[in-house]
């Protein structure tokens, strides 16, 4: 009873690591628990591919856990999995990683995590494109440093350049953590605007922290991998992983790759945290390298047709959308609907049963724009464009968009 | 081209020659003078739904019938072929290698016609050699549609 009470007492709010508390709850947590309590909504939110992974690689893992491959694995990853990931950089694109320089993770997020630790010192900048994907100013956050954030606009396509990188660094930033092609936007960056971009952080001593989890999925286009930039490779931390290329987001497996002295001090974190990957998943990655690419080609060009449908459909109702070059989102512009967009998002799911994400949710300059994730069949992409031009049309504000290419 | 218009027709007859322009990145013209000629070459046989009839209470059984055949002199498999598929419970008719010849698919009301079929149709057909008779129990896939997927619904409403 005396125990019981004095738990009681305890307010375990108090007991949370300030830093913790300080990351300003979601805002569209709500937003969230309403459309989960809702029936018969299509979303356009859900930022996964739409596939199953591909069986084969589902069946490598199967086997692996028959086989009773189910120990703890090197630290860094099996032997077989680094082995192939180093032969898939060098022919994808010419790169040289020794086995000290590769790191296999906890999906993308557990890279970028112990990159943000391994890296940052207590008030050290690191320097971030706004709109991002979410995690990046936490990763920042948690690890003791101080996110500054790079604005962008729609009407340069969201892409970030050294003009607007330079006047923000100080004798504090340490780093810039971009990724490209880019969640939520879709954008992706023009090779010369990333070669000065390279040329600045080296000037500052920057280290590069590259997300590039969405390189399998461009379309009309080559991905362009910083590490292979001029002057990149030897201060580029590249991240890269599974779930995006080959569907696999539930087997929590990634990457990362760059200079052997940050990656051993990745690994430092990893080793006493993460221990090391889930095996099977582990087992299924080496499968997805070896024969997963006839699969990946199939899906991209599966999004591919459905982005294009995505594209103009949202400037058909009169959404005005540049024609995203990579990832699976469209970004268009809800400016001329007068509303925010959470007011937005909000009310196109309590009238129309469609699911979008608030562009606010990825960042500042987000706001005026909702995120559409085109991952989905092209039978619901049909039927929540219709539903959207009906939510619309009710308030006068459909009239096809510029459709800019 | 046409094989790209072709594919998408084929998961989907109902797309219309503006979607498929807009998934293709080509122009509405192009597309429908795409499909008319492949209509008019015979390469576009027909659009038909995909049904799932085991939802249907409707009385209605499938047979697979496997046939082997002695082949016929100058018109091999084809001469008995052709005589097998003029019947109208017979939907598919391929010839097949391996230990049969023919593979007939064959739809009746009830089991009794498909017997029927076999004994009064298709035994009595001259180079017939002996047929064997596979009544469809359960369907799990229909022409690349899995029929009760147990996946559906196991996304998330939302990831960022
Ligand atoms: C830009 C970006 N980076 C990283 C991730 C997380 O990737 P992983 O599944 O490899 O942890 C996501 C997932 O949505 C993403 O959009």
């Amino acid at each position: 009873m005396t125990i019981n009470s004095k738990i009681q007492n305890i307010n375990c709010c108090d007991h949370i690591a300030r830093r913790v508390g300080d990351i300003a709850p979601s805002g569209i947590r709500k937003f969230f628990d309403l459309l989960a309590s809702m029936d018969g909504v299509i979303s356009l939110g859900i930022g996964e591919p739409d596939y199953p992974t591909p069986y084969h690689i589902r069946e490598a893992a199967i086997s692996s856990i028959e086989n009773g491959y189910t120990m703890y694995t090197p630290n860094s990853g099996i032997p077989e999995l680094r082995q192939e990931l180093s032969k898939h950089l060098k022919n994808t694109y010419n790169l040289d990683y020794a086995d000290s320089q590769i790191l296999i993770t906890v999906g993308v997020s557990e890279a970028m995590d112990l990159a943000a630790r391994a890296l940052v010192n207590p008030g050290d900048e690191v320097l971030i494109p706004d709109p991002c994907y979410v995690s990046y100013s936490p990763c920042v956050v948690l690890a003791g440093g101080v996110p500054v954030m790079i604005p962008t606009c729609e009407e340069e396509r969201f892409e970030i350049s050294a003009e607007k990188i330079e006047p923000l660094i100080t004798e504090k930033t340490k780093a810039l953590l971009i990724g490209y092609p880019a969640n939520p936007t879709g954008t992706i960056m023009p090779r010369e605007k990333l070669e000065e971009i390279v040329k600045l952080a080296n000037q500052h001593g920057l280290i590069i922290i590259s997300d590039e989890i969405y390189s399998r999925l461009v379309y009309d286009c080559e991905h362009t991998c910083i590490a292979t930039l001029p002057g990149a490779y030897e201060n580029t931390v590249f991240l890269g992983g599974f779930s995006k290329a080959y569907a696999m987001t539930g087997w929590r497996i990634g990457y990362a790759v760059g200079p052997a002295s940050i990656i051993a001090a990745m690994t430092k974190i990893h080793q006493y945290t993460i221990m090391s990957v889930p095996t099977m998943s582990q087992v299924a990655a080496v499968e997805a390298l070896r024969n997963g690419e006839t699969s990946a080609a199939e899906m991209v060009a599966d999004y591919n047709r459905r982005r294009l449908v995505m594209v103009k459909g949202l400037c058909d109702i009169g959404l005005s959308c540049f024609k995203p070059q990579g990832a699976f989102y469209a970004f268009p512009s809800i400016k001329n609907t007068g509303m925010t967009s959470e007011d937005f998002a909000h009310n196109l799911l309590m009238e129309e049963k469609v699911a979008v994400v608030p562009g606010n949710a990825f960042g500042r300059c987000g706001e005026g724009y909702v995120r559409c994730c085109y991952a989905t069949s092209l039978k619901e992409l049909y039927e929540a464009l219709e539903r959207m031009e009906r939510f619309l049309k009710k308030r006068g504000a459909s009239q096809a968009a510029t459709f800019q290419v | 081209m046409l094989n790209k218009i072709l594919r998408l027709l084929e998961d989907d007859g109902r797309l219309t020659p503006e979607q498929i322009a807009t998934m293709l990145g080509t122009e509405t013209s192009q597309v429908k003078e795409l499909i008319t000629q492949a209509e008019k070459d015979g390469l576009i046989l027909k659009y038909k739904a995909v049904v799932n009839w085991d939802k249907i209470a409707e009385e209605q059984v499938w047979a697979i019938i496997e046939v082997r055949v002695t082949p016929q002199m100058k018109a091999g498999f084809d001469a008995i072929a052709e005589r097998i598929y003029k019947f109208p419970e017979a939907r598919t008719v391929m010839l097949v290698s391996g230990t049969y010849d023919l593979a007939i698919i064959v739809t009746a009301r009830n089991m009794h016609e498909v017997a029927s079929f076999v004994t009064h149709r298709l035994a009595p057909i001259e180079g017939v050699q002996g047929t064997t008779t596979h009544f469809l129990l359960k369907r799990y896939k229909e022409d690349g549609v899995v029929l009760d997927d147990k996946n559906k619904g196991m996304r998330q409403k939302v990831v960022l």
